[in-house]
């Protein structure tokens, strides 16, 4: 490898990149390409394609899923900014076309066809919207001034807004959950949070009431009743599964199960691969929100603290949506698993988080923990 | 957004510099507060989230099976069913396993050459359909239901890709067509549609393969009392009687008249339940319990029982049959007239038209009708089989329906309840329902409900066995030495087109053996049967009679009932 004095662009990259973070990335990419094989193929032979159809398209989109990363990694803390407002306002304006142009699947209007792929400018819109937050929290802590609370809430509206009308109530939840998480890292009162908390809680009852479908799913969640075929047959999959699994390829229960290779995927791995091998999925996923909250707050820089904690906020909620749905543990939502779950947009969207993520997260001059130590031992000694 | 542009501009111009110096930077610590117990909150609240997670994975991987949701649809077709038994423990329906072929047609990679690869081994399919089949883009076809191993293994060895077997269980009747009636079948996916096999569903068996307990599990086999060997003999004997007289079906039973059980139940034409397709043909329906016929002069033994235990008449009575009756246009006469007073053994032993309505006037149109309804004549009999037929009877009886019930038309009835009931006047008066499974005399004796006297049972085994034994009877032909048959011949013409055919009858022979003390009741009836070559008459006397004898003479010592020559037979005996 490059040498240390050497201060190229790679071997800077190489010197400063958080390694842990990048092998878990490079580990759940790896992993999600192994699991394709297990859940893509039913589904591409229900569907009547050929049955590594999915399983070509996951590995053919982890070459761009990479490359992006690792370009996202290199970025200044300021190259981050500017890429996620360009990235935010590209996606913003995707999201209001897709309302009205956007291919209507399954009763919502989520994606945005271009010619050969077609993108879900959602998910892009997501680490984004989240790194334009953490800048404004960040913005309004040092200068009191700024009105970035107040902003960082009108895009909140905003993005839910467009959320809402598309419908996609799983990714609203997710990105009120996420912001919610920000405002409690940026230090916000007690007050404050308490009655955002209030207004969520006001929000979460409206949807149960104006969307049926929403209704329908939690009262099945409570009282198990009506459809659960897809739950139940999730669960029957783990089960069969046990602790080691059916062996790759011989699992059964997966070919009911409607959404193998996007929402049910753990429940296939469950079954293939056994509990084990979910217990390490889960431990990975926590082992990333945690490393990234423990770096995050020995970030000087209180834009990249509440950055990192908010990408890995987003990150964490939707592997914990996406399992505990799986688990049986909340109402049916349609989530992925980011890096496991099929889906090109939201691939390349998750890659552009974790690059955010370690370009962040690099070591930077400013965050050096020996000279952090240095003044405050130097500080103790004077008495401050 | 122009102004956080450059605001994020000035931004990196301010860090370095601040960083070493120790004041500002204690300032903006000050200012900048890192929230360290937030970021202990966060942490903390994620790790329990997914400790959550790792608990319940460890919880499902720990007790797989526990939980209300968790569903376990069990597959019909791998459910085992119950043997079916004959009371001695001969098997009439049992599960094998047998291999079915199916094709998964997406993996199959030259469609021309598996079809006819195929077809070299199962030439019966359909060239065209098979090769539709194997063609099409489906997932799954089945191809053929339920091979034999020898048909399996030369597919196996074929070695086409893409198709595979499933292991099914198959309900297999090692009697084939002997007991088709009674055991009833099973359609492809092993659900009970007919006979005992229905009622055995029924009677919980399918609620248990529906809660997926009937998988695999070794059923408890279910004991009929049937006896597999009387059972062949009365089907033998009525396939004899059918090509013997020409006739278009026939029937039988043999029951048994002190615990009410069915020991043998035959009905012919009949179907094979291992191919059952022509189970379902019209004429292949169980004639002994779903049909119902105008019994004719087997009618006149409950006739006659009906005026002895009323009381109003008695054994040494005698009714004129001088002159035909003449009622609502219609006359009645006898068929072998003697034209002069009858005696009550006399109109039985003649089968007296006229006597016979005569005895049914004595007793008037409501006893008529109450004794028939107590004797179960005029209801839906009930027993384990399914297929049973209810009874037709007048809207209204008037005069002319009693004397023309008298001699056993008006009324349609089972063959089968006619045999019950004719059972309780041999077993001294008590009416026991029918069972197609082993039951005791004592559990008959709790069921059993007195119709007639001890007195008229007796009275009716002594005409039974007159019918018979003397030379005057109708029912000679019957006579089987040493085992002592009474019994009542009857030969009804059939309802053609709303009119009764002289030369269409439906004969019965309807009869108990030993008489002194009837073990067994025996019903043949034969439908439609053609004069035997040589002779002039089809009557029931002629046909039934004959084949019920044959049927005693095979099947009772089978039955254990055991011979009494008489004097004569011991010296008989002891000469030879």
């Amino acid at each position: 490898m490059a040498s240390r004095a050497d201060r190229g662009i790679v071997s800077e990259w190489w010197w400063t990149i958080d390694r842990w973070f990048l092998a878990a990335f490079l580990a759940l990419m790896v992993a999600g390409v192994v699991l394709s094989f297990a859940a893509s193929p039913p589904v591409a032979e229900r569907i009547g394609l050929e049955p590594f159809h999915f399983v070509k398209r996951h590995a053919f989109f982890l070459i761009p899923a990479v490359v992006t990363m690792l370009g996202c990694s290199m970025l200044t803390p300021r190259g981050v900014r500017r890429a996620a407002l360009v990235i935010f306002c590209v996606s913003l304006v995707m999201m209001v076309l897709t309302l009205f142009i956007g291919t209507e699947i399954k009763g919502s209007r989520r994606w945005f066809d271009l010619g050969a792929l077609s993108i879900q400018p959602s998910e892009f819109m997501k680490p984004a919207f989240i790194i334009l937050c953490a800048w404004l929290f960040a913005e309004r802590a040092r200068r009191p001034d700024i009105p970035g609370n107040f902003f960082s809430i009108i895009l909140l509206f905003v993005v839910d807004a467009l959320l809402v009308a598309q419908p996609d109530l799983g990714q609203t939840l997710l990105i009120t959950a996420t912001w919610g998480g920000l405002f409690f890292m940026a230090g916000m009162p007690w007050l404050w949070i308490a009655i955002l908390a209030v207004l969520g809680v006001v929000g979460g009852a409206s949807a149960y009431l104006v969307f049926p479908h929403v209704a329908s799913r939690i009262d099945r969640f409570w009282t198990g009743e009506g459809d659960t075929f897809q739950t139940d047959t999730a669960r029957e999959a783990i089960m069969r599964g046990g602790w080691l699994g059916q062996g790759p390829g011989e699992g059964t229960v997966k070919r009911l199960l409607p959404d193998s290779h996007t929402d049910f995927a753990f429940s296939v791995l469950a079954e293939e691969y056994g509990i084990i091998a979910c217990m390490i999925l889960a431990s990975v996923f926590c082992f990333i929100v945690v490393r990234g909250l423990s770096i995050a707050l020995g970030q000087r820089d209180p834009f990249s603290r509440l950055a990192v904690s908010g990408l890995v906020f987003l990150f964490g909620l939707q592997s914990i949506i996406n399992m505990a749905v799986n688990l049986q543990l909340m109402p049916a939502k349609g989530m992925t698993l980011p890096f496991i779950s099929y889906g090109g947009s939201s691939m390349i969207a998750v890659a552009v988080s974790a690059g955010f993520i370690l370009a962040l997260t690099r070591k930077r001059p400013e965050n050096a923990s020996q000279t952090d130590r240095l003044v405050q031992r130097t500080a103790a000694y004077h008495g401050a | 957004m122009i102004n956080f542009i450059k605001e994020c501009r000035k931004e990196p111009e301010d860090l370095p510099a601040s960083s070493f110096m120790l004041a500002s930077r204690r300032r903006r610590e000050v200012a900048m507060p890192r929230h360290r117990e937030r970021f202990v909150i966060a942490v903390a609240l994620f790790c329990a989230i997914y400790v959550v997670i790792g608990g319940r994975m460890a919880v499902w991987g720990a007790f797989p099976s526990d939980g209300g949701g968790y569903r376990y649809v069990p597959s019909q077709i791998m459910a085992a069913r119950p043997d079916l038994l004959d009371r001695n423990g001969k098997v009439l329906a049992t599960d094998i396993k047998t291999a079915s072929l199916y094709a998964e047609p997406r993996r199959i990679v030259d469609a021309d050459e598996a079809a006819e690869l195929l077809l070299s081994v199962l030439p019966d399919l359909d060239p065209k359909t098979l090769h539709d089949r194997l063609s099409s883009k489906a997932g799954f076809a089945w191809l053929r239901r339920e091979l034999t191993p020898r048909q399996q293994q030369e597919i196996l060895k074929l070695g086409i890709p893409g198709i595979g077997f499933r292991t099914e269980k198959k309900r297999f009747y090692p009697g084939g067509p002997t007991a088709a009636h009674v055991v009833g079948l099973v359609n492809i996916d092993n659900q009970g549609i007919a006979g005992m096999e229905k009622y055995v569903d029924d009677a919980g068996y399918s609620a248990l393969q529906s809660a997926g307990l009937a998988v695999d599990t070794d059923l408890k086999p279910v004991n009929l009392s049937l006896d597999l060997r009387v059972q062949h003999i009365v089907r033998d004997e009525l396939a004899a009687a059918m090509q013997r007289y020409r006739s278009i079906a026939a029937g039988g039973v043999v029951l048994n008249v002190r615990t009410g059980e069915v020991l043998a139940l035959a009905s012919l034409p009949d179907y094979d339940p291992n191919n059952p397709v022509d189970a379902l043909k019209k004429e292949n329906l169980n004639r002994m319990s779903a049909g119902t016929f105008e019994m004719g002069s087997t009618f006149k033994t409950f006739t006659t029982a009906m005026a002895l235990d009323s009381g109003l008449v008695k054994m040494t009575d005698s009714f004129d049959a001088t002159k035909p009756i003449y009622i609502g246009g219609f006359r009645i006469t006898d068929f072998h007239g003697k034209h002069r007073p009858l005696t009550v053994p006399e109109v039985f032993i003649y089968s007296s038209n006229i006597g016979s309505a005569k005895e049914a006037e004595t007793v008037g149109i409501e006893g008529h009708k109450a004794f028939l309804t107590k004797m179960g004549l005029l209801t839906r009999m009930h027993t384990e089989l399914p297929e049973v037929a209810t009874p037709g009877q007048p809207k209204e009886w008037k005069l002319i329906n009693s004397i023309t019930i008298s001699y056993g038309h008006g009324v349609m009835t089972t063959p089968l309840q006619t045999a019950v009931a004719a059972a309780a006047l041999m077993n001294g008066g008590y009416l026991i329902p029918p069972t197609f499974l082993p039951r005791t005399e004592e559990q008959a004796a709790a069921l059993a409900k007195q119709v007639v006297s001890k007195k008229t049972s007796d009275e009716m085994r002594y005409l039974f066995r007159l019918n018979v034994a003397d030379d005057r009877g109708s029912g000679n032909l019957a006579n089987i030495p040493g085992y002592k048959v009474g019994g009542k011949t009857g030969t009804a013409n059939k309802v053609v087109g709303g009119k009764y055919s002289n030369t269409k009858k439906f004969n019965a022979f309807l009869s108990a053996f030993p008489i002194d003390n009837p073990q067994y009741v025996v019903l043949v009836v034969i439908d439609e049967p053609q004069p035997e070559p040589g002779k002039y008459y089809a009557t029931a006397g002629m046909n039934a009679a004959p084949t019920v004898g044959a049927i005693i003479r095979r099947a009772a010592p089978l039955l254990k009932v055991k011979p009494d020559f008489g004097d004569s037979g011991k010296s008989l005996l002891v000469s030879y």
